[in-house]
């Protein structure tokens, strides 16, 4: 395997960007409905439907109700969902069924653009979706202004993150349906477990540790830490841990796909 | 100065010897042809001039530039027509040109009028909006023909353009291909058909298990190593064989035909219409297919 080198990427991954870009922008109204609805829902289960039974909670010593817990780690979790499936399915069918990435190695583009470029616009996806949502929650009341304005670059981190170990898993499965394992052993898990829906100390001890290696777990905590301006000394670890996954994964993903595609 | 030099090519899959030493350059203006059967090695000797697969040994010049140290000047020149379709199913007719014209960095305005001119040589201006997926096979080749040549490209490199592709769409490819030759592009162009390679064709190398078997003028390569036409005899009966053994010199036993190779006149034919039998009996012309065979034998390949 050979790690990239940061000559070989120009501006010219923005191209690929731009492709994936002008074909969302044909379909905006629909890819908009799931991100402005999909908070609304949530808040009407859980604020309505859940918290009466849960009442509420103390997180870093304020009292929140549960639908003002819950808020950010919605907004976290789409981040995750929107690059991580971008670079899973969509960049896989590019790849493999569209010969996407075969038509764009034809021109001056290389394949180390193109794989930046796809994570770039599923990290741009996670910034779309946590941005519309980030609206709609801070319409009900539940986020804090400036704070919830840090979920734009948040967002970016993060989708650079998940889009990045996306790739990792479309430059390592043998079909499209295997993606089912990774979703279902990674994806899944952090959904449940990185204190979304619940605070981390409410797991045993051992499993907090878990936690604490799952970038969901850290993203969550800037989320929630940004959004309700509750703000602690820990976060800056949560955001070096964010910084350092982008910058060690998003290499990987590339190195780990041209070990795929050029044989 | 050629537009493209290929010396000493070589690709190995594991045990498998995909291109074994090949080496070939093609002249300003012509169109050079990569003939081989089924899995010979042509595909795998187009990628490795785009950089697509890399080679394991060997030198690539095109335009007198290494490919090693100028890819990226090499691809912005150059247009390539894939085997597989590449077409990107989430746009138009019209804007899988304008959005290719992108990658080479082609203002949007320039992108649009080229496009439009590729549509209407094509005959695609009626389509420009429609989606890919609704496209035949013929029209998908002919916009992919349009794609390769959205940034004006100095050399053409098709591969198989026509595999798969009915009478019409063929004579419509082939008509625009010799267009644009006119017009003085360069193209390097394989295939396995040798219809194709006799009317489009200066100059061909026949390859097979990755090696070069042979180049040169179609015309004159057929006369060459077969001769000027062919006399074919279905089911030949022991009178037939006893006549050739006397009469001809190379006789190709198929069993249930034969092929005689002639090199002048029809005589031999008239007098085994005259005195052995006419029916089963047809005197044609050599052709590239003859030669084809010839040299990669006519056992299946797989």
């Amino acid at each position: 395997m050979k790690w990239p080198n940061p000559s070989q990427i120009s501006a010219r991954a923005f191209r690929v960007w731009q492709r994936n870009f002008s074909i969302y922008k044909k379909n905006w109204k629909i890819s908009f409905i799931p991100p402005l609805l999909e908070p609304l829902f949530y808040i009407l289960a859980f604020g309505v439907g859940l918290a009466v039974m849960v009442g509420e909670l103390i997180f870093n010593g304020e009292h929140l109700t549960y639908t003002t817990f819950i808020a950010p780690a919605l907004v976290a979790v789409a981040i995750m969902y929107n690059a991580f499936f971008e670079t899973t399915y969509n960049s896989f069918v590019r790849m493999y069924y569209q010969k996407t990435f075969d038509a764009l190695l034809a021109t001056p583009l290389n394949l180390e653009e193109i794989i930046l470029g796809e994570i770039l616009w599923a990290a741009t996806k996670s910034v779309i979706a946590a941005g519309l949502m980030t609206v709609v929650i801070s319409l009900c009341g539940f986020f804090e202004c400036p704070g919830a304005l840090l979920l734009i670059p948040l967002a970016l981190l993060g989708g650079l993150v998940f889009a990045a170990l996306g790739m990792i898993c479309t430059a390592l499965v043998p079909g499209i349906e295997t993606f089912n394992l990774p979703i279902f052993l990674g994806i899944t898990p952090m959904f449940l477990f990185s204190g979304t829906f619940f605070p981390l100390q409410n797991l045993p001890e051992w499993a907090q540790t878990v936690a604490k290696f799952l970038p969901l777990t850290h993203l969550v905590a800037l989320v929630r830490g940004s959004s309700l301006q509750l703000f602690s000394g820990e976060l800056w670890f949560s955001l070096l841990y964010l910084l350092v996954a982008a910058l060690l994964l998003i290499p990987l993903a590339i190195a780990l796909m041209v070990r795929r595609i050029v044989v | 100065m050629a537009i493209l030099e290929v010396e000493s090519l070589r690709k190995q899959y594991g045990l498998l010897t995909a291109v074994d030493d090949i080496s070939f350059a093609v002249q300003p203006g012509e169109c050079f042809g990569l003939l081989g059967p089924n899995g010979a090695g042509k595909t795998t000797t187009i990628r490795m001039l785009y950089g697509y697969t890399p080679r394991d040994d060997g030198t690539l010049r095109l335009f007198d530039l290494d490919i090693d140290t100028d890819l990226r000047e090499i691809k912005r020149r150059i247009g390539i027509c894939q085997q597989e379709d590449s077409l990107d199913p989430d746009l138009t007719v019209r804007d899988n040109l304008v959005g290719y014209a992108r990658y080479f960095a082609i203002p949007k305005g320039e992108a649009e009028g080229r496009a439009d001119e590729l549509l209407t040589f094509f005959a695609l201006h009626s389509r420009a909006n429609d989606k890919i997926t609704i496209l035949s096979g013929g029209l998908k080749r002919r916009l992919m023909l349009a794609r390769a040549l959205v940034n004006q490209p100095e050399l053409l490199i098709l591969d198989e353009p026509t595999t798969g592709l009915d009478p019409q769409s063929r004579q419509l490819l082939w008509e625009k291909l010799a267009e644009l030759k006119k017009q003085g592009l360069t193209i390097l162009l394989t295939t396995h058909y040798m219809e194709e390679a006799e009317r489009l064709c200066d100059r061909l190398v026949i390859v097979d298990n990755g090696t070069i078997l042979i180049e040169g003028k179609p015309q004159q390569l057929v006369r060459q190593q077969v001769g000027s036409s062919v006399l074919e005899i279905a089911d030949p009966d022991d009178k037939v064989r006893a006549f050739l053994d006397k009469e001809a010199s190379r006789v190709e036993d198929l069993g249930s035909r034969l092929l005689v190779y002639l090199d002048d006149g029809d005589e031999l034919f008239l007098k085994l219409t005259r005195e052995v039998r006419t029916e089963g009996c047809v005197l044609r012309p050599a052709g590239l297919e003859d030669l084809f065979l010839k040299l990669t034998g006519r056992e299946l390949r797989e």
